[in-house]
């Protein structure tokens, strides 16, 4: 009887053991990757870093234009994503019969999401830069960004709208409402907490992307910032590949600081993304 | 089981005009046939109660009188469904009007996650009216009809699911008056509720049967012979399909059914 116990015993404290090792194998090497940036990238971090443009090929100066590079770049593809995938997943939600050419559509948009991102680029310099005659810019790279970030917006937006709860929707038909007027005036507006999360999601992710825009629009060094949509632009991830990579004698102290600022802004939307859902929760349970 | 109507409360005779009715009407989920030949008038300012067993078609009955069932893709309808004399399944029938004309309260108490106020004005304002004292006056006549006023005059804008369930089922009724309609449906409208919230909602009933038609399923018995005028009796036969086994005034469904099924289910033999 006593064994007993203590073999029980010991099988579950090695079992707990496992467990825990298994979860410090994920958290280690994200505290680890966490630290090192901002231990050998947080003295890189001044004002200037912040807002001057670079000099002497990235080795002195600032990363001004590549900052605001990749905020233009997400606002570029956000102003594109979100309404094009908020209309395509009303549709896909609410309009759209359930025949197989729906099926394929959902399952074409899940797909989507695993097209690797230089597949998008070269996508993007076909139909942007050279069929549409857009060049290497600024609006090619958003568009670009945009076709992949659909997929995110579209399938989170078409989430958020079916759930909704089909109360809502039979009480405001019941009382005379079109359909058009349900969606507009009580699914969407339900439904936004989800579609702004998934957008939110959708801009961190392209403010990291560094493959596609390679290829349709990022410069490693401009002189000006630029003033158009058609203008080239710098971007973070990217000015991250060339001063880590190709640029010799780069500082280290400035290669980390470039990364930590890119984990800053990717990081702070991710965290604004959880924020949105977690406050839409709350003031759905506490009313 | 014995069940007491409370004949003195009945209207005298249900010999008002036929307000809606439904003529030879079958309705199929794809290949499965959910109600068969049925023909049933519904009386203005009256209300008629739907009775039967779990599964026998009475909800999807209610909801072809505002075509409530367009929404679940596979439904065919054969047969009439007459509102004043017209066939609502005809082509031409703007469903949106219709369901104007023919409001509907549900099971489940849904208010908008808006505030009170809102609630019960969403109805007008889709349907045009913006001016905001005009907005004032239909919420607290609304409020008013369904007997909730005293209760939210002074939490108009509070969120609508702060409301007890109760409330917020006469709020959803508020919400359907708002819109004045001349038939109102509702489907099982207490069976989320307590007993004396119950009671409220169907003293309501009773006096808004003043002035609307109105058509209850319901799946207690003692409510139906309570609220009701008229009481129809479904059952399933045996492929599952609906059918209309006894339609008359209510007293006499309960007290001196003619089929014995009838009187089996409402003297609880079987259901």
């Amino acid at each position: 009887m006593k064994t007993q116990m203590t073999s029980r015993q010991m099988s579950q404290q090695v079992a707990f053991g496992l467990l825990l090792v298994a979860t410090a194998i994920v958290i280690v090497p994200v505290i680890v990757i966490i630290l090192q940036i901002i231990i050998t990238g947080g003295d890189a971090i001044t004002w200037d870093f912040l807002t001057q443009p670079p000099t002497q090929a990235g080795k002195a100066g600032g990363i001004f234009p590549a900052i605001l590079g990749t905020f233009y770049l997400m606002l570029g593809t956000i102003i594109v994503a979100l309404p094009v995938g908020v209309l395509a997943g009303v549709y896909l939600s609410e309009y759209a019969r359930d025949n197989w050419f729906t099926r394929t559509i959902n399952m074409a948009i899940v797909n989507l999401a695993g097209v690797p991102s230089i597949v998008y680029g070269l996508f993007g310099l076909g139909i942007f830069v050279l069929a549409f005659h857009f060049g290497m810019s600024l609006l090619s790279a958003s568009l670009t960004l945009a076709c992949q970030a659909l997929a995110m917006t579209v399938t989170t937006s078409r989430e958020a709208i079916l759930a909704v709860p089909g109360g809502y929707r039979e009480g405001s038909l019941a009382v005379g409402s079109t359909k058009w007027q349900t969606i507009r005036h009580i699914v969407l507006p339900q439904a936004m907490p989800g579609i702004i999360t998934g957008a939110v999601l959708a801009m961190s992710r392209a403010a990291g992307e560094t493959a596609p825009i390679l290829i349709v629009g990022a410069a490693f060094f401009l002189p000006a910032l630029p003033q158009s949509p058609f203008d080239q632009f710098m971007a973070l991830p990217y000015h991250l590949y060339t001063v880590a990579a190709h640029i010799p004698g780069m500082p280290k102290t400035t290669i980390w600081g470039v990364a930590l600022v890119l984990l800053v802004v990717v990081l702070s939307f991710n965290v604004l993304a959880t924020i949105i859902r977690l406050r839409a929760r709350k003031r759905r349970y506490s009313t | 089981m014995n069940i007491n109507v409370e004949l003195t409360d009945k209207k005298a005779a249900v010999n008002g005009e036929v307000r809606m009715s439904t003529k030879d009407l079958s309705l199929y989920y794809g290949s499965f046939q959910a109600l068969r030949d049925i023909s049933l008038d519904i009386p203005e300012n009256a209300i008629t109660a739907v009775i039967g067993p779990s599964g026998c078609g009475k909800s999807t009955f209610l909801r072809l009188f505002n075509r409530m069932n367009d929404l679940i893709t596979g439904v065919k309808v054969e047969g009439r469904v007459e509102l004043d004399g017209i066939n609502i399944y005809d082509k031409d029938i703007d469903v949106v009007e219709l369901r104007k004309k023919v409001g509907m309260v549900f099971q489940k108490p849904n208010p908008f996650p808006m505030s009170v106020f809102e609630n019960v004005a969403y109805g007008p304002r889709r349907h045009g009216r913006k001016n905001r004292t005009e907005l004032v006056d239909i919420v607290e006549k609304s409020l008013k009809q369904a007997a909730l006023w005293e209760e939210v005059e002074d939490k108009l804008e509070q969120s609508a699911l702060a409301l007890s369930g109760g409330q917020q089922q006469r709020l959803c009724i508020a919400r359907v008056l708002a819109v004045e309609p001349e038939v109102i449906l509702m489907d099982e409208p207490c069976s989320a509720l307590d007993p004396i919230a119950t009671l409220r909602i169907e003293d309501l009933m009773r006096n808004l049967s003043e002035s609307y038609t109105i058509v209850i399923v319901t799946h207690n018995m003692q409510q139906a012979a309570r609220v009701s005028d008229m009481s129809a009796f479904f059952m399933m036969e045996e492929d599952r399909a609906g059918i209309l086994v006894e339609y008359g005034p209510t007293a006499e469904i309960f007290t001196n059914p003619k089929d014995k099924r009838t009187e089996d289910y409402i003297t609880g033999r079987f259901g």
